[in-house]
């Protein structure tokens, strides 16, 4: 993203370029607007000169002011000022109009990537950033065409200037059109010296924008922690980075405008001194000077507006360039386009699949993470099978393949005898449907958290409730199924989201159900009941089933266990207790947890003198305890 | 305790600021950013100076053709040589003062700006949870963002400008009263029709521009649903609804710039228009005064400079009050959320600290109800006693997590009280509470960064060897070897690059090691398979002897190991005692407890 400043004006115009192709009938009637404007602004004058010749001289002379001659003074002053007007009024409102249409535009652009582009992109960027890119970046490279129809229309104010200018005297003309060269080269310098700058200024504006997303977005941990004055410290620390960077762009602002300003002026007083001496030898006219250097004066303000435009462009170019880096960002999945059976539940089978995250070493090398190696399973139509495993054993790894939300490094995922990668976009949620591990709320309604804008009468959704066990809460509920339920679902409690999510799945009638760990928030007698209307519902449907608890292993009519990313066995839940050992362990945990706690109990009625040598003594490693569980 | 509750649900929003007027805005956003005032003063003379400069330029070249060119007896090279020499001075003092001034601007302004970020950035931390929950995060992003850079066009030049062209006007009126006092009333006679077009204009304007940064934070909001949904959004397909949302979200924000900026062209043009026509009017009235003799044409056209003396800052100061409304729109926001009362706030210095070592938990006839919704706690009587390990249990929505919350205080009970050693909550300073209560919430959330970053979250003062020896402690030594980097590997953006279980791991990690004297953990374990849990489990029961715990636990495990288990049920406490009494007791314990046996039974 470092752009050699050299290149700047390049990229900037192409950036112009870009816009104007977007928006060419508004950005048209700016520029129309400017010109009407420019063109008028530089007949003031001579409409000034014009009422004096024509009318108040004559009436001066007369001793007597006639209303006609009145008339014709305020009826050509006003039509100037009329149509200098409706100049601005165009340039202003239609350049503003190309200006948020353009913002509009990009900001659908970069959305719309932040929606096609795989979870793999998502993971890398921080979210901060993508806030960034679609507000602040997308604000900063557009915002170039607010001055840019007035410098365009100052440029048809030039030409007609300098035309007046050859016409009157062409070597008077060159002295002051050597301005010009200097005002260029002084542009460049500035543009030289801006870029790296800006540059560095938007980053950290994005920076800011990140630190303060996550520091909101952990606002209950930071609160429960008392860590308000660490957050507030590391915001402090890149909003003074902020702040000197923009007081750097200030100072250098500082230096170039005032060289800038100061060009045209200086340019006006060599046309006098030039003109005045070419006076003298009688070569023109003294009027002759005085209108050139009259022109020359009204042409210095608006000339600024050139400047202003040059002044953007770096952070037009720096916006410009993050937004596109999301625009071009590749890796999106590629789609087919077979669409997969409906009607029956679904058959999965996965041949050999591998998947490795993508991670960066201390050092800032790439590296990988293998989650899953060579895994392979087929689940029958309509069955049930249960995956099991350790905490980081890669469940939820498998679950996302499954449903397609990543790609596997190597093997396949095969439904219905169709590798997802050949079903088209949508394909896979069409007749499959996850309920993710970590429950995500959209910020609407229950319905809307429910349907997600699919047709669904309101029976279907409480069908969907009663089986997820929340059509009671929800009927409690202020507005029933029209109760908002806040950004990410603050107002509900972690049960009550988990089931809304439940209903999610449910009410889509899926024939392939997935579900990560997705009873966890719910307590065991929810639970329960929970399982047993899934168990009704779905039959036509093909259920995978994350799960550490009995009574959900129990519903599968197979279990897989995963242990580090591999398969380490597979089969029926008696099969697996007699041969492993790993299975065992984990799923007996709590009965023998419970049983040892009654025996200890058991024991401290007899002796109470155990238990303290038990438990006393905080110095006790959990070595030790580890090594009682394990026993 | 009616009046505070009162005073929680009035206050449960942020303050939007919008009944505050322009003036009290601007007030108020320089009494926040003292730096905006700082030395002011000195930059005002420079902009004077380098605004004399200015018009001096354009003095000089009238002086140069009247007295030099067109002198009488042809040019006079002296004369023009000796003005171009002032010119030129004049144009260096104003570059020189003008590179003062942008620098001295630049360097007041972001640093004004970077303390307003600063205050409203540590306030919206301040606010109690149940103010924060009321605002999207995105729109609370963009309080600190993009509602700050608004304001600073406006401040870097707007403001001085402002005050300069005040000046200019002031200096022209009275070289126009000079010259002719019956033009300077005409003049001002056709201005009096603007300034009331301003003053209206500037109600509207300023509106138009405050309904632009509300849609800029509904615009942020939806953005992030599509950034941090992104897995849901995938999972169900349903991009091209999340893409409708957002789109309806950026086509409001489009529509209210658009609108906000066809109204500041209005109040602009309306400028420029009076303007042009004041020079009409000057034209005509002066030629009647011209034709009688009581005014020269020379006189006249010299008049005219005078009035574009005028018009010009008018029209600058229209374009500049625009801007203005524009940036205390941004400011507005920024000042509601500095100025939103932190209802749960901490009492500071004239706070109580609580001496170290096991705390007693005290409810006394504790209610609660969320702002506007029905209570959800009732008339909760409870003691903990120093040292005992609590769990709490009760169907989902029972109210388990608002007990946790209002017992480590985040938030307030609606009525009652909490005592933490016989001392209320509410009279307790922050840093001793923070410190000593601890709460692992349900929402677990991680920072981008490495594991040990996070893991010293709570205690940064903590050496490696310290969370090296809790992790040690908390048996989850293996579980760190496995991990691609050890320590230093890092966890993503919110945890992202953890499975759920190792988030929660991280998370118990963190709160273990900020040593707290009573640990609240609100299903810290939930997504933990059951030989870590149960392993973690007893590392925890050895290691919080001598500290009070309290865990929120749908998996009965916890309960059995509690000494004490409490019940709650629809906002109350049912039951309370050890898991064998309860069990015995036949009431809601055991149904739970039933169930959970049946899933465990099977074996
Ligand atoms: N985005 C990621 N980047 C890097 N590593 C990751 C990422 N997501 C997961 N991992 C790693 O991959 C492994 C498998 O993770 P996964 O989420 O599949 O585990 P899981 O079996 O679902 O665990 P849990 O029971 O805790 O939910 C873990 O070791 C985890 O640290
Ligand atoms: N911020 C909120 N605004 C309004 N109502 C809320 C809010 N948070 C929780 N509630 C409601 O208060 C009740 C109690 O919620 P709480 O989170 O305490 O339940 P819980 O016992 O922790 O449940 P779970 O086991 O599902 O976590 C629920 O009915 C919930 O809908
Ligand atoms: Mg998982
Ligand atoms: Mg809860």
């Amino acid at each position: 993203m470092n752009v050699p400043p050299t290149s700047t004006l390049r990229e900037g115009l192409a950036v112009i370029g870009r816009g104007i192709k977007d928006q060419p009938r508004w950005f048209a009637l700016a520029v129309l607007g400017s010109i009407v404007y420019g063109v008028m602004t530089s007949l003031t004058a001579a409409a000034i000169g014009f009422v004096v010749q024509r009318a108040i001289t004559p009436a001066i002379e007369a001793g007597h002011a006639s209303a006609q001659q009145l008339w014709f003074i305020g009826g050509v002053m006003a039509a100037v000022v009329l149509t200098t007007i409706i100049g601005v009024i165009g340039r202003r409102i239609a350049g503003g109009v190309a200006m948020y249409n353009l913002g509009a535009i990009y900001r659908r652009r970069v959305t719309r990537q932040y929606l096609r582009l795989p979870l793999s992109w998502h993971h890398k960027h921080p979210s901060g950033q993508l806030l960034s890119n679609a507000n602040a970046d997308v604000e900063a490279t557009w915002n170039i065409f607010a001055p840019l129809p007035m410098a365009l229309g100052v440029v048809v104010m030039l030409v007609f200037g300098i035309v007046q200018m050859v016409v009157v005297d062409p070597w008077l003309a060159v002295v002051g059109l050597t301005v010009f060269p200097m005002l260029f080269l002084a542009n460049v310098a500035f543009q030289r010296a801006m870029s790296p700058r800006v540059t560095r200024a938007q980053q950290l504006r994005a920076d800011v924008s990140e630190v303060a997303h996550e520091s909101f977005e952990a606002a209950l941990i930071v609160k429960s922690l008392g860590r308000e004055d660490h957050e507030a410290e590391r915001f402090r620390t890149v909003t003074d980075e902020l702040r000197d960077a923009n007081i750097e762009v200030g100072r250098t602002r500082g230096r170039f405008d005032p060289a800038i300003e100061a060009i045209p002026t200086v340019g006006t007083l060599a046309v006098l001194f030039v003109g005045t001496l070419r006076v003298s030898s009688g070569q023109i006219t003294a009027a002759q000077v005085v209108q050139i250097a009259y022109l020359f004066s009204i042409l210095a303000f608006p000339v600024r507006a050139l400047g202003w435009v040059l002044a953007e462009l770096p952070r037009a170019v720096v916006g410009w360039n993050r937004v596109s880096a999301v625009l071009d960002a590749s890796g999106s999945m590629t789609f087919g386009s077979r669409a997969l059976p409906s009607g029956s539940a679904s058959h999965v089978q996965t041949e050999g699949l591998a998947y490795a995250y993508e991670i960066t070493t201390e050092e800032g090398e790439d590296d990988v993470n293998p989650a899953l190696v060579d895994v392979t399973l087929d689940v029958a139509p309509g069955s049930t099978v249960a995956v099991v495993g350790p905490t980081g054993s890669g469940k939820s790894t498998l679950t996302n393949l499954v449903m397609r939300l990543v790609d596997p490094d190597s093997g396949a995922v095969v439904v219905d005898d169709i590798d997802l990668r050949d079903v088209r976009r949508g394909g896979v949620s069409d007749v499959a449907a996850l309920v993710a591990q970590q429950t995500f709320m959209f910020d609407d309604t229950v319905r809307g958290n429910i349907t997600l804008g699919a047709q669904h009468d309101d029976d279907s959704v409480w069908r969907a409730l009663h089986v997820a066990q929340g059509a009671g809460f929800v009927e409690h509920l202020p507005d029933a199924l029209d109760t908002r339920v806040g950004e990410r679902g603050a107002s509900l409690s972690g049960g009550q989201r988990q089931r809304i999510a439940l209903a999610r799945a449910v009410i889509r009638e899926p024939q392939l159900l997935i579900l990560d760990d997705a009873t966890s928030a719910v307590d065991p007698s929810v639970e329960q009941a929970i399982l047993g209307r899934l168990r009704e519902a779905s039959s036509g449907t093909t259920v995978l089933v994350v799960a550490y608890r009995m009574a959900t292993i129990l519903l599968a009519d197979e279990i897989v266990y995963l242990e580090g990313g591999r398969v380490v066995d597979h089969g029926s839940h008696e099969a697996l207790l007699g041969r492993c050992v790993g299975y065992e362990r984990l799923v007996t945990a709590y009965a023998r947890e419970a049983a040892e706690r009654e025996a200890i109990a058991a024991g401290e009625e007899h002796d109470a003198e155990l238990d303290d040598e038990l438990g006393d003594g905080p110095e006790r490693g959990a070595g030790a305890a580890a090594e009682e569980v394990s026993r | 305790m009616s009046m505070r509750s009162q005073v929680l649900v009035e206050h449960h929003g942020v303050a939007t600021g919008k009944n505050m007027t322009t003036w009290q805005t601007l007030r108020r956003g320089v009494e926040l950013s003292p730096e905006l005032r700082k030395g002011i003063w000195v930059t005002v003379a420079l902009a004077v100076l380098s605004t004399l400069g200015r018009v001096l330029v354009p003095f000089v070249v009238q002086r140069i053709t009247d007295e030099g060119i067109l002198a009488d007896g042809g040019p006079d090279m002296r004369v023009v040589a000796g003005y171009i020499g002032i010119a030129l001075a004049g144009v260096a003092v104003t570059a020189v003062s003008a590179y003062f001034v942008n620098v001295r601007l630049f360097r007041a302004s972001e640093s004004g700006l970077a303390t307003l970020r600063r205050k409203a950035f540590r306030h919206i931390h301040d606010l109690a949870m149940l103010t924060q929950n009321t605002e999207r995060r995105g729109s609370l992003v963009s309080r600190v963002t993009s509602d700050v850079d608004t304001i600073s066009m406006f401040v870097q030049f707007g403001g001085l400008m402002l005050m300069i062209n005040i000046a200019q006007v002031t200096l022209a009126t009275v070289l126009m009263v000079v010259y002719s006092p019956l033009l300077g009333l005409v003049v001002w006679l056709c201005f009096v029709p603007l300034f009331v077009i301003i003053r209206k204009f500037q109600g509207i304007v300023g509106r138009a521009y405050t309904r632009v940064r509300e849609r800029v934070g509904d615009m942020l909001g939806a953005i992030s649903e599509a950034v941090v949904g992104a897995q849901a959004i995938r999972a169900y397909g349903v991009e091209d609804r999340t893409a409708e949302r957002i789109d309806a979200a950026v086509e409001a924000h489009r529509k209210a710039a658009i609108g906000a900026q066809a109204r500041s062209v209005v109040a602009f043009t309306s400028g420029q228009l009076v303007s042009g026509l004041t020079t009409a009017v000057v034209l005509v009235v002066g030629t009647v005064l011209a034709a009688r003799g009581s005014l020269t044409l020379g006189e006249l056209l010299a008049f005219l400079f005078l009035v574009n003396l005028f018009t010009q800052p008018v029209q600058q100061a229209t374009e500049i009050l625009n801007e203005m409304q524009n940036a205390v729109a941004g400011w507005r926001r920024v000042i509601g959320i500095i100025d939103t009362p932190a209802d749960v706030s901490d009492p500071g210095e004239s706070g109580v600290t609580l001496p170290r070592g096991p705390i007693t938990v005290q409810f006394n006839e504790v209610g609660f109800a969320y702002p506007g919704g029905a209570p959800v706690l009732h008339d909760i009587d409870l003691t903990i006693a120093p040292r005992s390990r609590i769990a709490i249990v009760g169907e989902t929505g029972s109210g388990k997590s608002t007990l946790a919350k209002l017992l480590t205080r985040l938030m307030d009970s609606s009525s009652g009280q909490v005592l933490l050693d016989g001392v209320d909550l509410r009279t307790i300073r922050f840093s001793s509470l923070r410190s000593r209560v601890v709460l692992v919430p349900q929402e677990g959330f991680l920072f981008g960064g490495t594991l040990l970053d996070n893991i010293r979250f709570g205690r940064p003062q903590a050496s490696e060897h310290d969370v090296r020896l809790t992790l040690t402690e908390l048996g989850l030594d293996p579980w760190v070897s496995t991990l691609p980097l050890g320590l230093a590997t890092d966890v993503g953006q919110r945890g992202e690059s953890l499975s759920a279980g190792e988030r929660q791991l991280v998370a118990l990690a963190r709160a273990y090691l900020a040593d707290p004297d009573l640990l609240v953990l609100d299903e810290a374990t939930s997504a933990v398979d059951p030989s870590t849990e149960v392993r973690i489990q007893r590392a925890l029961d050895s290691l919080t002897r001598g500290r009070t715990s309290i865990a929120i636990a749908h998996r009965l495990s916890t309960a059995q190991a509690a000494d004490e288990v409490i019940v709650v049920d629809a906002g109350r406490i049912v039951e309370r005692g050890h898991h064998t009494e309860l069990v015995r007791l036949g009431g809601v314990y055991s149904r739970l407890h039933d169930s959970w046996v049946a899933q465990q039974q099977a074996i």
